[in-house]
C-alpha cells in the first residue's frame, strides 16, 4: 500500500493570482469602513502563516451595517422590478466565473481544503446559486409563496464553505428583494470580502450587501439586532438552539442548518467500487468539514469484511497535504481548535472501546493535519457514534436486516442527510422513505445543486436551502 | 305516585391512545356554560398525563404516517361523517360552551364539518403542490416530497371550542403526523366529544390525544418535551409572555414552533396551506441515472 507507483510531482497552483490585503475593513454601504471592535488576524491554516488582519464590527458597526441595508431595502432593492433585480444577480454570477480562479486559490489558502475541491465544487456551485436565484427574481409570484419581500435579512455563514455558504445565503435573499448583513466565519473571511469587491464591480446599489466580520459576538449582535426581520444560520446545532432561543417572541423568520451525523448505509448487493468510493467522499471530502458528512457507515455484516478491506486500501492511496497542489484530496483542518475537538473525540472513540485505523500518511509539520481515520467496532452507545466529530473519522458499525438499518440511522437527533448503497430499487425507495433526514443520497452521496432543497429534519435544523423550497425563508408567503 | 326518570350524565375524561382515561392526578374541574350554571366536572390533565399522551403520540407515528394518503384522507373523511351524525350533541356543546343560538350553533358545526372534509382532499393533494422535481444539473434524478414532522403538540384555541380545535388539528394529522392536543381551558366539553367522534372514525388510537385542562401548566411540558418535534401555540394567542417563554422551551431540541398569533383569528376564514406546511418536512431523494 505504500508503494510508489502513484508518486506525483507537486503540481501546485500559483497563488499570485491573488492579492491579499495587509488589512480588510467592513463592507458597509457599498464602501469599506473601519471597524470598531478589535481586529484578528486569518491565518492559512495549512502553514499557520498571517494572512490578513481583518476588523471586528461591534455593535455600532452592526447597527450601522442594518440601517443601510434597511435604507436599501426600502428605497431601492424593494421597489426595484424584478427583472432588474435579476440582472445584477446574473452579473454577480458571471464575475464568480471570470474571477473563479482567484476566488478558488484565495479560499483554498484561507479555508485549507484542497484546490480541487474549490475549483471544482465551491465556487462553480456558488456561481450557479447566483444564476439560478437571479431567473427567480421577477418569477416570485409562480413560486407560491408571493413575491412580498421580508425587508432585512441577517445572515451567519460558517467556516467549511465560506463561498458557497455566502452563495446560498444571499442568492435567495437578493431574488426576494430583500437586502442583507453577512457575517462570514472568523477563520475564513478572506473570500466574503472579495465577494464585497464583486458586488462593487457589479454596481450593486450600497446596502443591499453588507459584509460585517468578527466571531460569535458579532454573530450575536447581528442576529439579535431589533430591525432585521429574518435570520439564516449555518453552523453548529448548540448555536442554533441559542438562536432559537434569542428570536423566540420576535416576528423574525428563521432558517438554521445545523449538525448532522450522517448514516451511510451500504447493503450486500451494492456495487462495492462505487460505494467505496461514496464512502470516502461522504467522509473526506473537505476534511470531513461538512455537516451532511457520512461519518457513520452503516455495512451489511456479510459484506463487512470485504467493504472493511477495500476501504482501507482506498484510503492508503488519499493524498493529503498542500491544499494547493492539484493532486491533493485531503487538504488541513481549518482551525487548531477544531483540530483539538477532532483529536479529542476520537481519543475518546478509541477509549471507549472502538478500533481505530488511520491511513498511512505523512503529515505536515506545521499548520492542522489530521489523518483519514476509522473507527471499527463502534456501538450506538459510543460517543463517536453519536457526536458531530466534523472531521475525517468515520464510525463503522454493522447491521443485518433493512429493518436494523433504519432503526440504527434513526437512532440520532440529528436528521440532516443520509446515503444508501443497494442494486435493488426498491429497497432504495423503502429506506429513502423510512430515513428520517433532509437529503437521501441513493447510490451516490455529498451532491449539491442550485436547484434542490437542503435542510434538515429534527435537531439538525429547519427551512431549506436551494431550489424553489428556498425562497420561502425569505418571502412573506413562504411557511 | 309517579317518579321522573333520573338521567345518566356522562364522565368527562381524556383521550389518550384510544382510550378515555381519569387524569392520572385525580383532579378534575368544575365547567360551567356560557351563563356559569354548572355542567360537569372535566378531567384536569397533569404532566404525567401529558407524558402518557406523547408516549402514545409516538407510538401510533410509525403506523399512521405510513398508510397511503388515500387512508388518511377517507379516514378523516371518515370522521366529518360521525360528527354530521352527532349533530345534535356537538351542537348542544358548542351552545353550552359558546353561548351560541340554536342557529349559530348549527353553523359553527357545518363549517367544523366541512373543515374537516376539505383537509380529508388535501392528504394526497398537498405532496403535489408542495412537493418537486428538480432539474439538477447533472445525471441525476431528483425529487422533493413533504413528510410529516413527527409528534405535535396542539394548543387549540381557547374561544373557538369546535372549529378552532378542528382547525387546528385536522392540517396536523392530514399529512401524517400524530397529535397531543390540550383543549380549551373554559371550553373543554367539545373537546370530549370531538374525541369520541374520533375513537368511532377508524383513526387509530394515539393519532390523536385530547387533554382537557389548562394550557397554561400542560403546555411548558410539552414544548420542554425532547420526544415532541414541533408545536402549535395558538391556544395561548395573545399571551405573548407565555408564548415567549414556550418557544425559548422549544428550542431545547429545535422544535418547529407555529407561533402564537397577537389574537385568535378567524376559523371561518380560508385556511390556507400554512397550517399543513407548517408541520411537514422536506425530503430530497436523489439516485443516478446511467446504464
Amino acid at each position: 500500500m505504500t508503494s510508489n507507483v502513484f508518486e506525483y510531482a507537486p503540481a501546485p497552483e500559483s497563488r499570485s493570482i491573488v492579492d491579499i490585503k495587509p488589512s480588510y475593513g467592513l463592507f458597509v454601504d457599498g464602501e469599506f469602513v473601519d471597524g470598531h471592535g478589535t481586529s484578528f488576524k486569518t491565518i492559512s491554516p495549512a502553514t499557520e502563516e498571517v494572512l490578513s488582519e481583518v476588523a471586528e464590527a461591534d455593535q455600532a458597526d452592526i447597527d450601522l451595517a442594518v440601517k443601510a441595508a434597511r435604507r436599501a431595502h426600502t428605497r431601492v432593492w424593494s421597489r426595484m422590478p424584478g427583472r432588474e433585480r435579476a440582472k445584477y444577480l446574473y452579473r454577480i454570477a458571471r464575475i464568480i466565473q471570470e474571477r473563479g480562479r482567484e476566488l478558488a486559490v484565495l479560499e483554498s489558502i484561507d479555508n485549507g481544503k484542497p484546490i480541487k475541491e474549490s475549483r471544482d465544487v465551491d465556487v462553480p456551485v456558488a456561481a450557479a446559486h447566483f444564476f439560478y436565484y437571479a431567473g427567480w427574481a421577477d418569477k416570485l409570484e409562480y413560486s407560491g409563496y408571493g413575491d412580498r419581500s421580508l425587508g432585512v435579512a441577517a445572515q451567519v455563514i460558517p467556516w467549511n464553505f465560506p463561498l458557497l455558504m455566502l452563495a446560498w445565503k444571499i442568492a435567495p435573499a437578493l431574488a426576494c428583494g430583500n437586502t442583507v448583513v453577512l457575517k462570514p466565519a472568523e477563520t475564513t473571511p478572506l473570500t466574503a470580502l472579495l465577494f464585497a469587491e464583486i458586488c462593487q464591480q457589479a454596481d450593486l446599489p450600497p446596502g443591499v450587501v453588507n459584509i460585517v466580520t468578527g466571531a460569535g459576538a458579532t454573530g450575536q449582535a447581528l442576529v439579535g439586532h431589533t430591525d432585521v426581520d429574518k435570520v439564516a444560520f449555518t453552523g453548529s446545532t448548540e448555536v442554533g438552539k441559542a438562536i432559537a432561543r434569542a428570536v423566540a417572541g420576535t416576528d423574525k423568520k428563521v432558517t438554521l442548518e445545523l449538525g448532522g451525523k450522517a448514516a451511510n448505509i451500504v447493503f450486500d448487493d451494492a456495487p462495492l467500487d462505487q460505494a467505496i468510493e461514496g464512502i470516502v467522499d461522504g467522509i473526506f471530502f473537505n476534511q470531513g468539514h461538512v455537516c451532511c458528512a457520512g461519518s457513520r457507515l452503516l455495512v451489511q455484516e456479510s459484506v463487512a469484511d470485504d467493504v472493511l478491506e477495500r476501504l482501507k486500501r482506498r484510503m492508503a492511496t488519499l493524498r493529503l497535504g498542500d491544499p494547493l497542489d492539484k493532486n491533493t484530496d485531503v487538504g488541513a483542518i481549518n482551525s487548531a481548535e477544531q483540530l483539538a475537538r477532532i483529536r479529542e473525540l476520537s481519543d475518546i472513540g478509541e477509549a471507549e472501546g472502538a478500533g481505530r485505523w488511520s491511513a498511512p500518511c505523512e503529515l505536515p509539520t506545521t499548520g492542522f493535519w489530521f489523518p483519514p481515520t476509522i473507527f471499527t467496532g463502534v456501538t450506538q452507545a459510543h460517543r463517536i457514534a453519536r457526536e458531530e466529530v466534523f472531521g475525517p473519522v468515520l464510525s463503522v458499525l454493522t447491521f443485518r436486516t433493512p429493518a436494523e438499518a433504519i432503526e440504527k440511522a434513526n437512532n440520532t437527533p440529528y436528521g440532516l442527510s443520509a446515503g444508501v448503497w443497494t442494486d435493488k430499487g426498491s429497497l432504495i425507495l423503502k429506506m429513502a422513505g423510512s430515513l428520517r433526514a433532509g437529503v437521501v443520497w441513493a447510490n451516490t452521496f455529498n451532491k449539491f445543486d442550485p436547484t434542490s432543497p437542503f435542510g434538515g429534519f429534527k435537531e439538525s435544523g429547519y427551512g431549506r436551502e436551494g431550489g424553489r423550497h428556498g425562497l420561502a425563508g425569505y418571502l412573506k408567503g413562504g411557511e | 305516585m309517579t317518579m321522573s326518570r333520573v338521567d345518566v350524565r356522562k364522565t368527562y375524561k381524556l383521550f389518550i391512545g384510544g382510550a378515555f382515561p381519569r387524569s392520572e392526578s385525580g383532579y378534575s374541574y368544575v365547567v360551567h356554560d356560557s351563563k356559569g350554571a354548572f355542567v360537569a366536572n372535566a378531567a384536569l390533565a397533569s404532566r404525567k398525563d401529558a407524558r402518557d399522551a406523547v408516549v402514545a403520540a409516538r407510538k401510533a407515528f410509525g403506523g399512521w404516517a405510513g398508510k397511503t394518503a388515500y387512508n388518511r384522507a377517507q379516514i378523516l373523511y371518515r370522521i366529518a361523517e360521525i360528527m354530521e351524525d352527532r349533530r345534535p350533541q356537538l351542537v348542544q356543546a358548542v351552545r353550552q360552551s359558546e353561548g351560541l343560538s340554536g342557529s349559530r350553533a348549527e353553523k359553527v358545526l357545518d363549517e367544523s364539518i366541512d373543515r374537516l372534509v376539505w383537509y380529508a382532499g388535501w392528504a394526497d393533494k398537498l405532496t403535489q403542490v408542495v412537493g418537486n422535481a428538480n432539474p439538477v444539473a447533472g445525471p441525476y434524478f431528483n425529487l422533493s416530497t413533504p413528510e410529516p414532522t413527527g409528534v405535535v403538540g396542539v394548543l387549540a384555541p381557547q374561544e373557538s371550542s369546535l372549529l378552532g380545535l378542528v382547525s387546528a388539528v385536522a392540517p396536523v394529522i392530514v399529512t401524517g403526523n400524530t397529535a397531543v392536543v390540550v383543549s380549551s381551558y373554559r371550553r373543554p366539553l367539545p373537546a370530549v366529544t370531538f374525541a369520541e367522534c374520533l375513537a368511532t372514525s377508524d383513526v387509530p388510537g394515539g393519532v390523536v390525544n385530547i387533554l382537557t385542562g389548562d394550557a397554561t401548566t400542560i403546555a411548558p411540558w410539552l414544548a420542554g418535551h425532547m420526544d415532541v418535534n414541533a408545536i402549535d401555540l395558538l391556544g395561548v394567542a395573545g399571551d405573548t409572555e407565555l408564548a415567549t417563554s414556550l418557544e425559548v422551551a422549544a428550542a431545547d431540541n429545535l422544535k418547529r414552533v407555529r407561533r402564537a398569533p397577537a389574537a385568535e383569528p378567524d376559523f371561518a376564514a380560508d385556511p390556507g396551506l400554512e397550517a399543513m406546511t407548517a408541520f411537514v418536512e422536506t425530503k430530497t431523494v436523489w439516485h443516478p441515472i446511467g446504464v
